[in-house]
């Protein structure tokens, strides 16, 4: 990884950029001004779920790709893109006697940093799968499967899909998944059992609005420095847990509207996140037709409007649960795309913004990594 | 001799071609579909889901009409029926 005197990474950023109609690959100098853009990769097929992984001897990239014919599957790059694998059969697959079929992957997560080989995956219908060997094979985790309550979970707007994973970094038997809509669902003992943690986020759309389960939770992150304190974006509602998710309250704490589907933890200060607003559950859009960006830096105790660079006028805009990122560079890079098909980034921490990409094809999915990491 | 055809996306799976023919009997539409997974296992998972069910957007004929408004995969075959496979209109 190149690095400046002071030890800050200095390399270029490799952004990927899933769309409805394919997959794109910007990469920048070091200085993240020039960027170039390389695609779209898979034409005409859906890539809701993109990761390159950096960890190992070398960088793989992945792709969540849905072609609305013929399936979904995960495919591979070991040279950024330039050329792509695919399994002969689809990898992920629900077994037989599951009655159940993929829909679609929504999300692919790397293995803890003591397990380099693995990787996990959220999938439509609600499921997770896991690799042990960089994403060559994949595993149903069956216990989501047999929970109790998985006959009552419904379906969300996007379908019931298992979007979020998070991992505990010190405890390989703890992981944390939210699925739409059914809620926060965490396991102590490496799967075979999940309990739904939903105390406290609120169900507007339910007779009961603190029911046990089936809120639509549409993201939640965390740092893996402080794994414990979560901070997650609902359907209507901000919501912080500094227990695991064993309790909830509410954070929303001078936004337009707690209303929204993406959130970006900062790659270092565990006490701020990124947020972009919509105006409501109907209509989907940047509140005054202005696009802003909210960051916390207290955790939650307040957020600040972030629109130097972004459109004020007109910008009826609507970011997905996973088309908002972060670099790990200092000062960090942020980057988020829209369903009108504009990319843009901010190399000081979301203080400034810039277009780095328009006309792509609705945008559901932006990640990013350092060039050479 | 059953023959199976195939769209170009598909195709570019089993060596670019778009007619398939089928060296066993086969009395049924999914008897022919689990002999072309033996000669392309990675057609067959693009046409079936893992449960064995024709993808919702794939259409599958057997002469001029879809197995859909037939028998689905039971649909019987004759000695040299002619197997479509083409991805469904699904759009408007």
């Amino acid at each position: 990884m190149a690095t400046s005197g002071n030890g800050k990474a200095t390399g270029g950023v490799i952004v990927l950029v899933g769309t409805m109609k394919g997959a794109f690959i910007l990469r920048s100098d070091g200085a993240r001004e020039k960027w170039s853009v390389d695609g779209p990769h898979f034409r005409g097929e859906a890539v809701y779920a993109m990761l390159h992984d950096t960890r190992g001897a070398k960088p793989r990239t992945f792709a969540a790709t849905r072609s609305f014919h013929w399936g979904g599957t995960i495919r591979t790059s070991d040279d950024l893109g330039r050329t792509w694998s695919e399994p002969e059969r689809h990898a992920v697959r629900f077994p037989e006697d599951s009655g159940l079929a993929l829909t679609q992957i929504w999300q692919i997560t790397p293995g803890r940093a003591d397990e380099p080989d693995a990787l996990y995956c959220g999938v439509e219908p609600a499921m997770r799968f896991q690799s042990r060997d960089r994403g060559e094979s994949w595993t149903p985790v069956e216990g989501l499967l047999a929970n109790e309550q998985r006959p009552q979970w419904q379906p969300g707007g996007g379908g019931l899909c298992l979007h979020t994973i998070l991992l505990d970094p010190s405890d390989a038997n703890r992981m944390l998944v939210a699925v739409s809509a059914a809620g926060v669902y965490r396991t102590d003992d490496g799967g075979k059992t999940w309990r739904a943690r939903n105390a406290g986020v609120r169900a507007e759309f339910l007779p009961d609005k603190f029911p046990e389960f089936g809120q639509c939770v549409h993201k939640v992150v965390h740092h893996p420095a402080r794994p414990e304190r979560l901070f997650l974006q609902n359907h209507w509602g901000l919501y912080r847990s500094d227990d695991w998710g064993d309790s909830w309250h509410d954070i929303a704490n001078g936004v337009p509207s707690d209303f929204g589907f993406a959130m970006q933890m900062h790659p270092r200060d565990l006490d701020t996140v990124y947020i972009v607003p919509l105006e409501s559950d109907e209509f989907r859009c940047t509140p005054d037709a202005r696009l802003r960006v909210y960051r916390t830096r207290d955790a939650g105790s307040s957020w600040e409007p972030l629109e130097k660079g972004l459109p004020q006028n007109g910008a009826y805009e609507t970011v997905l649960r996973d088309a908002l990122t972060a670099d790990s560079r200092d000062p960090a890079g942020i980057y988020f795309g829209t369903r009108a098909g504009k990319l843009f980034g901010s190399a000081d921490d979301g203080d400034t913004w810039r277009e780095l990409a328009d006309g792509l094809p609705p945008v559901v999915c932006v990640k990013a990594a350092i060039a050479g990491e | 001799m059953i023959t199976v055809e195939l769209p170009r996306a598909l195709a570019e799976l089993i060596d670019g071609r778009t007619t398939v023919t089928l060296d066993e009997s086969c009395a049924t539409a999914g008897e022919a579909l689990s002999a072309l997974s033996r000669k392309s296992a990675a057609v067959a998972d693009r046409v079936l889901d893992e449960r064995g069910e024709v993808r919702p957007h794939v259409n599958v004929f057997v002469g001029e009409e879809s197995i859909r408004f037939l028998q689905g995969l039971e649909t019987p075959l004759t000695g040299d029926s002619r197997i479509l496979i083409i991805a469904a209109v699904s759009g408007g």
